[in-house]
């Protein structure tokens, strides 16, 4: 479950303060699917990566399954990343040297998971998300929705309970794009809150719930 | 992430990398082959002077006429123009001391050594029979004049003379002419080459008393003293001066040269030089670090979306650095090996060129090379990691 209260975030543009976030009260319950939408500079990203631990509020509270989180050390906050949250983004982030088997593996590395449970893990992934054919190959050698599978595929591997994606199909054609939503919604079916940051009315459509955001503070909240 | 992840996942960085590895290890490699090979150049030259040292013989100290001050050069040291001569009664004196093994008194000059039709001058010792081993001289054959048989007319010629005179037929028993007197060839010395700029395959050894007779002077050009052990050098300098001060009327005027103390002096300045030459080489493993440095640096600011993304994923600011930091080690250690490898074989190219040198890299060496490189690498590497690891990762992601 993710609690926010009174969640500020500002950036300093020369003298001024922007509100990214402007005073957010949200509750999102586990295994939710939650579309986040608005126009660009709506906050929408930065609410996501404040969920996401990777951004920290200027001021509020933050719950996530219970425990307030926001004054957890730089460790701490690591670790909650690495267990409980998978990251999907628009550009994919593969690294490009490794192949698309390391790609995946990355999370357990940084996990310390032991070296054979890695490869079962990895190889399972493999074929959950039809990869085998392309493990040893680079991303460079992989087409668009071969990436994002990847790029899921690795944001699973460590069974987290809450997926964020921002804009997820935004480099992909529009049937591939549909594939990849596919994929995020069975594992919302699986159980896992699914959050999906995007400005495509159609796809946040498809979400059970639907927040709309602007200027930093949320418009709309509608669950369909 | 455990230890063997950070390092191997650094070292797989490093392999991806390929040109840019090999040439920082390039760099590395240089720097360190470079400290190995010119302390195996400078410490074989220290053991070059020091074996040349030994080989003019051991535990030795020298007589000299004159007094040499305790500062400034005096002249008449070197030349032997000094008020009192040493002489050979001087020399028997010595002999009574127990630090004593033996004793050499020795004349030097030039003269006209004639035999089968041949002419040439030679350089002429006139000793006893224990300046050979003194020096550190053999025989290939026959004896030298034994002990009681100074007076006799007898010669040693040095192995290249003997050879001149003697191409075909044995030198001992000849007779030959040296200046206006004639002599018996009674041995032959073994042929040693050149020691301290002074060939003792050219010069002819004959009994003291002829020599003096011949240049005729009782004075003596040196006096070569041996003494039984390594500890007896000092005292028996003493003693020495002790004596011959008493038997010149309480004058000092005679100098004692220990060889120890010259050994230790050229053994100091080599040392020296040594170091100084391998302080030189570090220089360049320094500007192997900033190397290092520079492409860590280029690596952060390449990396920083993966950066991101290892944040993304759960990495902590200390797994960045680590990995950052283990890179460098990575480069700095292969390149500290390789030198390693290079230096040594390049020192076996240099003793194997020049055969007389005794170029091996001292262990000292070889061990600061691979140290200095190595912690070089890592301190060139705290600022790179250091960014990396405080980079922000929202922002680190938004890069491209």
């Amino acid at each position: 479950m993710i609690k926010l209260q009174s969640i500020t975030r500002t950036f300093h543009m020369g003298d001024q303060a922007v509100y990214a976030l402007n005073d957010i009260n949200l509750q999102i319950d586990s295994g939710e699917y939650v579309s986040i939408m608005g126009p660009s500079g709506s906050g929408k990203s930065t609410l996501l990566n404040i969920i996401g631990l990777l951004d920290q509020p200027n001021s509020g509270r933050y719950e996530l399954d219970g425990k307030p989180v926001t004054d957890l050390t730089e460790i701490e906050q690591a670790r909650i990343r690495r267990e409980k949250i998978g990251f999907v983004f628009q550009s994919f982030h593969l690294v490009p040297r490794l192949t698309a088997a390391e790609n995946i593996e990355l999370p357990l590395i940084l996990g310390g998971i032991p070296v054979e449970q890695r490869q079962a893990r990895v190889q399972a992934a493999l074929q959950a998300f039809e990869l085998l054919q392309r493990a040893q190959h680079r991303p460079s050698e992989l087409s668009g929705g071969q990436r994002q599978r990847v790029a899921i595929a690795r944001a699973t591997i460590m069974q987290p309970s809450v997926i964020l994606a921002d804009e997820p199909t935004g480099n992909l054609d529009h049937q591939i794009g549909a594939e990849v939503m596919v994929l995020l919604e069975n594992l919302h079916h699986a159980g896992t809150t699914l959050i999906i940051v995007t400005h495509d009315r159609e796809l946040g459509a498809r979400a059970h719930r639907q927040i709309g955001m602007r200027d930093g503070r949320i418009l709309t909240d509608q669950h369909s | 992430m455990t230890l063997p992840d950070t390092l191997l996942t650094s070292f797989r960085t490093v392999v991806s990398y390929r040109l840019r590895s090999l040439l920082i290890i390039l760099a590395m490699a240089l720097g360190v082959a470079a400290v190995v090979m010119l302390t195996a150049l400078g410490d074989g030259a220290r053991n070059y002077v020091i074996n040349q040292f030994s080989s003019i013989g051991t535990n030795l100290l020298v007589v000299l006429p004159g007094r040499a001050e305790t500062s400034g050069s005096f002249l008449g040291a070197v030349l032997g123009q000094t008020p009192r001569d040493l002489t050979l009664k001087d020399a028997q004196l010595l002999e009574r001391l127990p630090q004593i093994r033996r004793y050499a008194p020795l004349n030097v000059g030039a003269a006209e050594l004639s035999a089968a039709n041949r002419l040439r001058e030679v350089t002429v010792l006139g000793s006893t029979e224990h300046l050979i081993p003194i020096r550190h001289m053999k025989l290939a054959q026959g004896s030298f004049l034994q002990q009681g048989s100074e007076r006799s007319a007898q010669i040693v010629l040095g192995a290249k003379i003997a050879r001149e005179f003697f191409p075909h037929t044995q030198a001992i028993g000849q007779r030959v002419r040296l200046g206006d007197n004639r002599f018996l060839v009674s041995g032959v010395l073994a042929a040693q080459g050149e020691t301290m700029g002074f060939n003792t395959d050219e010069v002819v050894i004959i009994p003291i008393d002829h020599a003096q007779a011949m240049f005729n002077t009782t004075s003596l050009f040196r006096i070569l003293v041996e003494t039984k052990h390594h500890n007896d050098i000092e005292p028996a300098k003493q003693a020495m001066l002790a004596i011959l001060k008493q038997a010149h009327d309480g004058e000092e005027d005679i100098t004692i040269i220990t060889q120890d103390a010259i050994l230790d002096t050229f053994d100091r300045i080599l040392h020296a030089l040594t170091l100084a030459v391998a302080g030189i080489a570090a220089i360049s493993l320094i500007v192997a670090g900033i190397l290092i440095m520079n492409v860590m640096l280029v690596a952060v600011s390449q990396r920083t979306a993966e950066i991101g993304l290892l944040k993304a994923i759960g990495a902590t600011s200390s797994d960045i650095r680590r990995l950052f930091f283990a890179e460098a080690l990575w480069l700095s250690l292969t390149g500290a090996m390789f030198g390693f490898l290079f230096g040594q074989l390049g020192s076996q190219l240099i003793r194997w060129a020049y055969p007389q040198l005794p170029a091996w890299a001292p262990l000292w060496a070889s061990i600061a090379g691979i140290a200095v490189a190595v912690i070089t690498g890592i301190v060139a590497s705290i600022l790179p990691a250091n960014q990396a690891a405080r980079l922000d990762a929202v922002q680190a992601l938004g890069k491209r």
